[in-house]
């Protein structure tokens, strides 16, 4: 089986995963087979899909550890919202769809503003110290959005810093955040948007310009000295994750009657660090699948009420070590190989893990 | 190509300036004019007025005892290194404001002392990246595959297999890059630096680590390059059969500085050449 081949068989089972997901989750939506809470997590793992896929983009394609994710998403959800409050409250828009378009389209163009001008000095990094700027500048977003104040008066949107008395209907309360946001995310907009966002992802690191990220990524020396312009191409990978990041934002935040921007703290930039690496860094599929099995992990994992969040972090140190381990990733490969052959007497392997197709 | 062929000597001539070059790249304009080159790092000088004229096609090796500063010179040559004296001409064009990336434009192509290639990708994908900015199309062309991306695609994908069919790779074009043999890895840069349509071509050791048999091919290789491509080559090398094999003209360096230039017959006499490689042994304890 040539290369070419294989990418395209990588690909098409990337996007068979997530199509066979949305259509098992209609059924059982349809059927009543899902529980309330499961039901509530639908349009979140699709935003926390996203976020690993873009994130994918910068840690794994790109080579750089970005600590800054969240910061972006806050950025569109917040965008996102404003926009579809103005166009609801301002405007007079009453179709939900145009204006659930219209607010994931400025969440992205927004973050991916944010992040052309966080790019810019950021870029100049390398490794640990990238690494720990972007962390910084991650809080500075949510620092910013805490003091922010925007309401809505006839047609016109007021916007200030520190000062709440705004005249109009506030759409964005300072460190209050959003609030009586209308919801009008859908899962099948998340679906859509997860399915775009691989079609980015996938088709850019087939081409040209995805080549280009991967070279400077795998040695920048060698790549300047083929004339790739490594500034270029560093910062193409970083907007376009902070433009999927900011999309993943609006639809989030569409999802919620209220929201504070303390929702978008440092913890939850890990926390799509930790589908990336679980899902093997580079690994677009691997993002996916266990973004969404760690959003619902915790769900699943109710009864034990208390000790919910210390069980989340032994399975996740568990499943670390164990995808980790040689011997079981031959038991996999092995188990994929029979899977692919002729006798099928278990179940094929689990896609958790895999490896780097680039 | 054979041993005959090899030996038969280019003549060289000498420009009113002093520079000395093929006959047959006479009434060209030279590729590389270097003059008063040099660089410190603190006080230290690295390199030291340096001079050399590279003719069209001319195939040059740089020499020297290790430290003497011939891989600083290519840093210098691509930019990588910004000189403190001196300057570099790359066909009539002055590098002084140019980077790295813009060297690469000009028409300069480099490998590696200690390899760099792209290890995870293939070695197919390897070439194309060289073919950066020779077969070109804009990122939304990627990513919403309009239809010049097939047909850029697939004429990087022609070009790319040309290349590594001159050294007989074509079939390796599958396989992982940084999984390839010592040697083969080698040639890899080699096609990589070609795929940038380069004038002047700078191997740093391209022999190193290969054994007799694999050195021979390569000498054929070098040669076969510069005749169908029409392009000067700069080699560091320390394997002597090699440069006196293949060199039309030869520079040694010895502690940053040119301590002998000419035709291989006059450096393998040359005394100064001589103390400096054999001499190194006596003088050890210095």
């Amino acid at each position: 089986m040539n290369a070419k081949k294989k990418r395209l068989i990588y690909n098409l089972s990337t996007y068979a995963i997530v199509v066979i997901a949305f259509a098992w989750c209609q059924f059982l939506l349809n059927n009543g087979g899902m529980t309330r809470s499961l039901k509530g997590q639908l349009v979140p793992i699709c935003c926390w899909v996203i976020m690993a896929v873009s994130l994918n983009l910068v840690v794994g394609i790109s080579g750089e550890l970005s600590l800054g994710h969240a910061g972006f998403m806050s950025v569109g959800a917040f965008t996102g919202i404003i926009l579809s409050g103005w166009l609801q409250n301002g405007m007079g828009m009453a179709d939900e769809t145009l204006r659930l378009v219209i607010a994931i389209a400025g969440g992205g163009l927004l973050a991916g503003i944010a992040g052309v001008m966080i790019g810019i000095p950021v870029l100049r990094l390398r490794g640990d110290y990238l690494a720990i700027v972007t962390l910084a500048f991650g809080e500075i977003i949510r620092n910013v959005m805490n003091c922010l104040y925007v309401s809505v008066e006839g047609r016109g949107l007021h916007i200030d810093f520190l000062n709440p008395s705004l005249p109009g209907k506030l759409l964005l309360n300072g460190p209050n955040g959003a609030v009586s946001v209308s919801k009008i995310s859908t899962f099948t907009a998340g679906f859509i948007l997860v399915m775009l966002s691989l079609f980015v992802v996938l088709n850019l690191t087939n081409s040209r310009s995805g080549r280009a990220i991967m070279a400077v990524r795998d040695a920048r020396i060698a790549a300047e000295s083929v004339g790739i312009n490594t500034t270029k191409y560093r910062m193409m990978a970083f907007v376009i994750s902070a433009v999927l990041a900011g999309m993943a934002g609006a639809l989030y935040g569409l999802n919620y009657s209220t929201l504070v921007a303390g929702k978008f703290k440092f913890d939850q930039s890990i926390n799509v660090l930790v589908f990336v690496v679980l899902g093997g860094i580079g690994n677009t599929m691997g993002a996916v699948v266990a973004a969404a099995a760690l959003t619902i992990l915790p769900e699943l994992l109710r009864e034990f009420s208390t000790y919910r969040m210390l069980v989340y972090a032994i399975v996740l140190i568990v499943v670390m070590l164990a995808t980790n381990n040689p011997l079981l990733k031959q038991w996999f490969s092995n188990m994929t190989n029979r899977a692919r052959g002729l006798v099928r007497r278990d179940k094929p392997a689990a896609d958790g893990e895999g490896g780097n197709p680039a | 190509m054979n041993e005959d062929k090899r030996r038969q000597r280019t003549k060289m001539v000498t420009y009113p300036s002093g520079a000395v070059i093929p006959e047959r790249d006479l009434g060209k304009s030279p590729v590389l004019e270097c003059s008063h080159l040099g660089i410190e790092f603190g006080g230290l000088k690295a390199v030291e007025d340096f001079n050399l004229v590279l003719g069209r096609t001319e195939i040059a090796g740089l020499i020297g005892p290790n430290g003497a500063g011939k891989t600083t010179i290519f840093n210098l040559l691509t930019k990588v290194y910004q000189p403190t004296h001196g300057s570099v001409l790359i066909d009539g064009l002055d590098t002084q404001s140019m980077t790295v990336v813009d060297v690469s434009k000009a028409g300069v192509a480099r490998t590696f002392q200690n390899i760099r290639l792209f290890g995870n990708m293939s070695v197919e994908d390897n070439v194309r990246i060289g073919l950066h900015n020779q077969i070109k199309y804009d990122m939304f062309t990627g990513i919403f595959r309009l239809p010049r991306y097939f047909s850029r695609e697939k004429q990087q994908h022609e070009k790319a297999m040309e290349l590594l069919d001159i050294f007989n790779m074509a079939d390796l074009a599958d396989a992982k890059a940084g999984s390839l043999p010592y040697g083969a890895q080698r040639r890899l840069e080699i096609v990589r630096a070609l795929a940038t349509n380069p004038k002047l071509l700078l191997l740093d050791e391209p022999a190193a680590g290969m054994n007799p048999h694999e050195t021979e091919e390569l000498m054929d290789n070098i040669l076969r390059i510069r005749d169908s491509f029409q392009i000067a080559v700069l080699l560091i090398e320390h394997d002597m059969n090699l440069v006196m094999g293949i060199c039309e003209g030869i520079c040694v360096l010895n502690f940053g500085r040119v301590i002998a230039k000419g035709t291989p017959e006059e450096i393998q006499s040359n005394p100064v050449v001589i103390e400096a490689y054999l001499g190194k042994k006596k003088e050890a304890g210095q």
